[in-house]
């Protein structure tokens, strides 16, 4: 904290005024409305509600649909991250070895950062589709039959395939830099000390990076969770019914498709409750714990 | 030794340009994909060279009238998206540099809780909250228009946490020395804290930008009106018509929209790649 401060009675109070209206009619409100019909049952036509207690919640996760939505998100989440986080490890380790054409790897590894998850989505249905998809194509030479948005499993494997792909520039752009924040005399000494390069990966180089590495969980847990959602509405085909979807999507198929709002607002206290014990393991266990600087 | 130096680094451009490869080819195929008639598509598959009919699935994305009532083309949707994009990055960085200021150069009552109540909206992304998030903006009566578009998006703390961070990294003597030159809270942020932000500002617009030009969920829900459709949220009524259609489906069109609505956002970040990944590293830590 600043030691030297201006004191002024007005100024910093309109200096955040702006900020504070907007989250509180935004971001409280909202907030709070769907803590509160949670735990109400409201009426499909909209006459009135009525308080049911934790009905709606234990009707959740009575639900095998829900528990197989929960199942599927795990999955796509565990998936997602290991794959991508993997890719783009080894990517950068390569980038960051390289002397020649290092900035243009660089680039081409990096742009897709800007390119927005449900145009990946469209660009997937294409290359996944029955009759001109070249992903179709090259699963029918393996004698594979790949059917996007009827076969669970085929749908399932599609959008991991391209969430991962959306997803490797950040955890590649994140690993290069930690990489070479790394002192170069920690790599020299390292050199010397085991000139195997694998060894000293694992011994040097990816326990100074555990700190980017745990940082880069959390951002994936939390994109697979909640910023794949185009990808998925691409994918599905507006077929949600039969096809993986992850909690996420669900609050928005049985809010707005539906007229299950207590249910979707259940639904979207559990998810807040989620991202809490996310920020909580964050701040409690990684912050704490990796501290090799 | 030599021999087998060079051969690991053979092996090392194997792996990055494979990984290359991985990124480039699906866009590379859209990109093909643009210039060849359905009915070619459609029954021939995917080309890896190029046809002749860019020019056409170009031009009829970006001009021809489609949707529902046949009044939303490309280049209306491209100015939605510029103004989405860059209202959403002037917004935050306005707002979230003025919190920012109050928080980390005034002492004053209740700073403590302005802090934790705008700190605490990192925690809950708007996907979660979006049920309640689009009753309050639809009671309010500010669907379909740009305000309701953008401003709810601004309900966040990350641009004040990114400008918290680096106020906080300014030397604490320059605030002492603007003092006892006699400059005032506004004068000293004009004049010193302000410039020296500039560059943290540009990160920060290009980040925010492709964050905002890139939204979906959000315009889809608050967006019914076909005028008022973005680049982003104009892909789900193609992919309806390319999934749902029951005749050919228009692909060239479809992947001439999805190059459209991709160009802006990935130019920003290739052209002001230094400057962008500082800003990206910097500012989540």
């Amino acid at each position: 904290m600043k030691r030297a401060r201006f004191s002024n009675a007005y100024l910093p109070i309109i200096l955040l005024a702006p900020q504070l209206v907007i989250i509180a009619v935004f971001f409280y409100w909202p907030a709070i409305t769907a803590m509160k019909s949670s735990f109400y049952l409201e009426d499909p036509f909209g006459f009135g509600s009525q308080f049911v207690g934790f009905d709606n919640y234990t009707r959740l996760f009575r639900s095998d649909e829900y528990m197989k939505v929960a199942r599927f998100t795990l999955v796509f989440t565990l998936c997602v991250t290991v794959f991508s986080l993997g890719t783009a490890l080894l990517l950068a380790v390569k980038a960051d070895k390289i002397i020649r054409g290092a900035k243009a790897y660089r680039t081409l590894l990096m742009w897709v950062y800007a390119v927005a998850p449900p145009v990946a989505g469209l660009i997937g249905v294409m290359l996944f589709d029955q009759n001109i998809g070249a992903i179709t194509e090259l699963c029918a030479w393996f004698g594979y039959d790949f059917v996007l948005g009827v076969n669970y499993t085929d749908t399932a494997v599609a959008m991991i395939i391209v969430s991962v792909w959306i997803q490797i520039p950040v955890n590649f752009i994140y690993f290069l830099s930690g990489l070479q924040s790394i002192p170069k005399a920690v790599r020299e000494a390292a050199l010397i000390d085991n000139p195997s390069g694998f060894g000293r990966f694992w011994e040097i180089t990816f326990p100074l990076l555990a700190p980017t590495a745990f940082f880069l969980l959390i951002i994936n847990i939390t994109y697979s969770l909640f910023d794949t959602f185009g990808v998925i509405d691409a994918l599905v085909k507006n077929q949600p019914a039969s096809n993986p979807m992850t909690l996420v999507y669900k609050v928005f198929v049985d809010g707005f498709r539906g007229t299950d709002f207590g249910g979707s607002s259940a639904q979207s206290v559990v998810l807040m409750i989620l991202v809490l014990a996310l920020t909580v393991f964050q701040f409690r266990f990684v912050e704490r714990r990796i501290h090799y600087t | 030794m030599n021999k087998k130096f060079r051969l690991s680094s053979v092996f090392d451009h194997l792996i990055l340009i494979l990984g290359s490869l991985f990124m480039l080819l699906p866009v590379y195929l859209a990109f093909t994909t643009t210039s060849y008639d359905n009915v070619t598509i459609q029954t021939e598959g995917l080309k890896f060279w190029f046809g002749d009919k860019m020019g056409e699935n170009f031009g009829d994305a970006m001009f021809t009238p489609g949707g529902f009532t046949g009044s939303i083309t490309g280049s209306t949707m491209l100015m939605n998206s510029m103004i989405l994009g860059i209202g959403f990055a002037v917004g935050k960085i306005a707002l979230s540099m003025m919190a920012a200021y109050a928080i980390v150069y005034f002492r004053f009552r209740f700073a403590m809780l302005a802090f934790w109540a705008i700190f605490t909206t990192l925690l809950l992304p708007l996907e979660v909250r979006i049920v309640p998030s689009y009753e309050v903006v639809h009671g309010l009566g500010m669907t379909n228009n740009y305000t309701g578009l953008i401003v709810p998006l601004l309900a966040s703390a990350t641009g004040t946490f990114f400008f918290r961070q680096f106020f906080m990294s300014v030397p604490e003597e320059l605030q002492e020395a603007a003092r006892i030159d006699g400059a005032g809270p506004f004068k000293f942020f004009v004049d010193v804290l302000f410039p020296l932000s500039r560059t943290m500002i540009a990160a920060i617009f290009i980040i925010m930008f492709v964050y905002g030009w890139n939204q979906y969920l959000w315009p889809t829900l608050i967006t019914t009106d076909e005028s008022m459709f973005t680049l982003v949220r104009g892909i789900r009524q193609v992919l309806l018509s390319v999934v749902e259609g029951g005749e050919i489906p228009q692909f060239g069109r479809a992947m001439a929209l999805a190059i459209i609505a991709m160009i802006p956002p990935v130019a920003i970040v290739v052209f002001f790649q230094n400057m962008f990944v500082k800003g990206l590293v910097d500012s989540d830590k």
